[in-house]
């Protein structure tokens, strides 16, 4: 075997116990799922099968346009979360990369901090 | 190594998974009757007592009604989506147990980026709401799982910020390891409680809003929205999404035991208390974490929605983004960041 091969065989082997953990919670979520189609006693009539609305029928497809702010949350949330994904590697490792990683990335955290500011004044985070 | 090993292996931590597994849903099973419990003290009232004594069996006897009632898919729903939903948002819920480690070495995966693997898993949470949510074509449902997921990722921000905090203190993203950095001759003043109180306050709030726990439960704010994104839900479906939703509760108490509480570790480090098998400290802490979230439902009024958004943007996140820089700077300065 060659050693990188091996290597990504040594990598693999510590995630070996997540997928069966995984595979074991997927059996026992289908068996809760299933059982009550075999088990359970099932009368459809359509109006039970119509979609839930307060004393009148649905008129029109539930899927509407929504608020473009639901939007921008998502974006604001991409662009900050992978800021913290950048921040994890760092935070386990400055004490070992002295003065230069202290202050790189303390230009990284003010540069976003300056987007934030700015997307505070554009009135991006206001919801009335 | 042989393929006989290999098997052997797997077969052990099939064992382990499933004796895991098992345990957590029976823990569950009582926490959710604790919850209610909790909450019927709270106003005076006597809450579940009929199934078993003080009503201990209450929620197997709900398991059983769940199973055995009409499951119904609506027939504007798109099928498949409709009931992957469920499945979806349980399963993530309980793969996240995974990483987590009960007492030293009690672990099914010891990764050593435990952390980064629960954060990631918990940001997938959104997927089993939004699939429900468009999947049920009803506009409760749609609406809820809208505001569900901007606050859920609203949340998830801060709580990223948190934890790079601890990371900083603790100089690994192994679970365990971060457990075995607040272990010293103080006992409990050595865990990360005490010198990061903020960043421990803000964990606890923003856990509750990314659970959608009252005072943020704001997707099914009973008199707006009905049930939330689970209105057109019945039978099992609905149960599987009861229960990722309390396992999810439950990752988050685990995470603030093992970042802020000391994991495993005895609150007092002498004789007749390091005794004590370490998963009992741990399940008792995971007991402590849980009563908080209990009475923050039963006494904290509900949020609104701008309010909310207000808080998890405006207030947590400038916060905690400072705090990174505090922490940096003072255990840089201080030259006492762990190499």
């Amino acid at each position: 075997m060659r050693p990188k091969v091996r290597i990504m065989n040594l990598l693999l082997q510590d995630y070996l116990p997540v997928v069966i953990f995984i595979g074991v919670s997927v059996v026992i979520g289908l068996a809760l799922l299933i059982s009550p189609f075999i088990v359970a006693y099932s009368s459809p009539d359509p109006e039970k099968l119509s979609a839930y609305e307060c004393g009148f029928n649905a008129f029109d497809d539930a899927r509407m346009t929504f608020d473009v702010r639901f939007y921008l949350v998502s974006i604001l949330f991409i662009i900050f979360d992978l800021e913290v994904a950048f921040l994890f590697p760092w935070a386990i490792s400055f004490g070992g990369l002295g003065d230069l990683g202290f202050w790189s990335m303390m230009l990284f955290l003010g540069v976003l901090t300056v987007g934030f500011i700015y997307e505070w004044r554009k009135g991006a985070l206001e919801w009335d | 190594m042989s393929w006989q090993d290999t098997l052997i292996q797997v077969l052990i931590i099939l064992g382990a998974s499933l004796a895991l597994l098992v345990a957590l849903l029976i823990f569950i099973a009582f926490i959710l009757l604790a919850d209610r419990k909790i909450w019927a003290a709270v106003q005076m009232r006597r809450g579940p007592n009929v199934v078993g004594p003080f009503g201990l069996l209450q929620s197997f006897a709900d398991l059983l009604k769940f199973v055995l009632k009409e499951p119904i898919i609506p027939a504007g729903a798109n099928k498949g989506i409709f009931i992957l939903a469920p499945l979806v948002s349980c399963v993530l819920a309980l793969s996240a147990w995974a990483a987590i480690p009960l007492a030293s070495g009690w672990v099914i995966a010891d990764l050593n980026i435990g952390i980064l693997y629960i954060f990631a898993i918990s940001s997938l949470g959104v997927y089993g709401i939004i699939m429900a949510g468009w999947a049920s074509n009803s506009k409760y449902p749609f609406l809820a799982a809208l505001r569900s997921a901007a606050q859920m990722v609203s949340y998830e921000v801060s709580i990223g910020f948190v934890i790079i905090t601890v990371l900083m203190c603790a100089g690994s993203q192994n679970l365990s390891a971060i457990v075995e950095a607040q272990n010293g001759r103080l006992g409990l003043l050595n865990w990360y409680f005490l010198p990061l109180l903020p960043m421990f306050v803000i964990f606890l709030v923003s856990a509750l809003a990314e659970t959608n726990r009252p005072p943020f439960d704001l997707v099914e704010a009973e008199s707006e929205l009905v049930a939330g994104f689970m209105v057109e839900y019945s039978s099992t479906p609905y149960l599987l999404f009861m229960l990722g939703e309390y396992v999810a509760i439950m990752t988050m108490c685990a995470l603030g035991t093992i970042l802020f509480l000391g994991g495993w570790l005895s609150p007092l480090p002498f004789a007749p208390f390091t005794w004590v098998p370490g998963i009992v400290w741990f399940v008792l802490k995971l007991c402590f974490m849980f009563f908080l979230f209990a009475m923050a439902k039963a006494m904290v009024p509900r949020y609104r929605y701008d309010q909310l958004m207000r808080l998890g943007w405006k207030i947590f996140l400038p916060i905690s983004l400072v705090a990174v820089v505090v922490v940096a700077s003072v255990l840089h300065f201080t030259g006492t960041a762990p190499q």
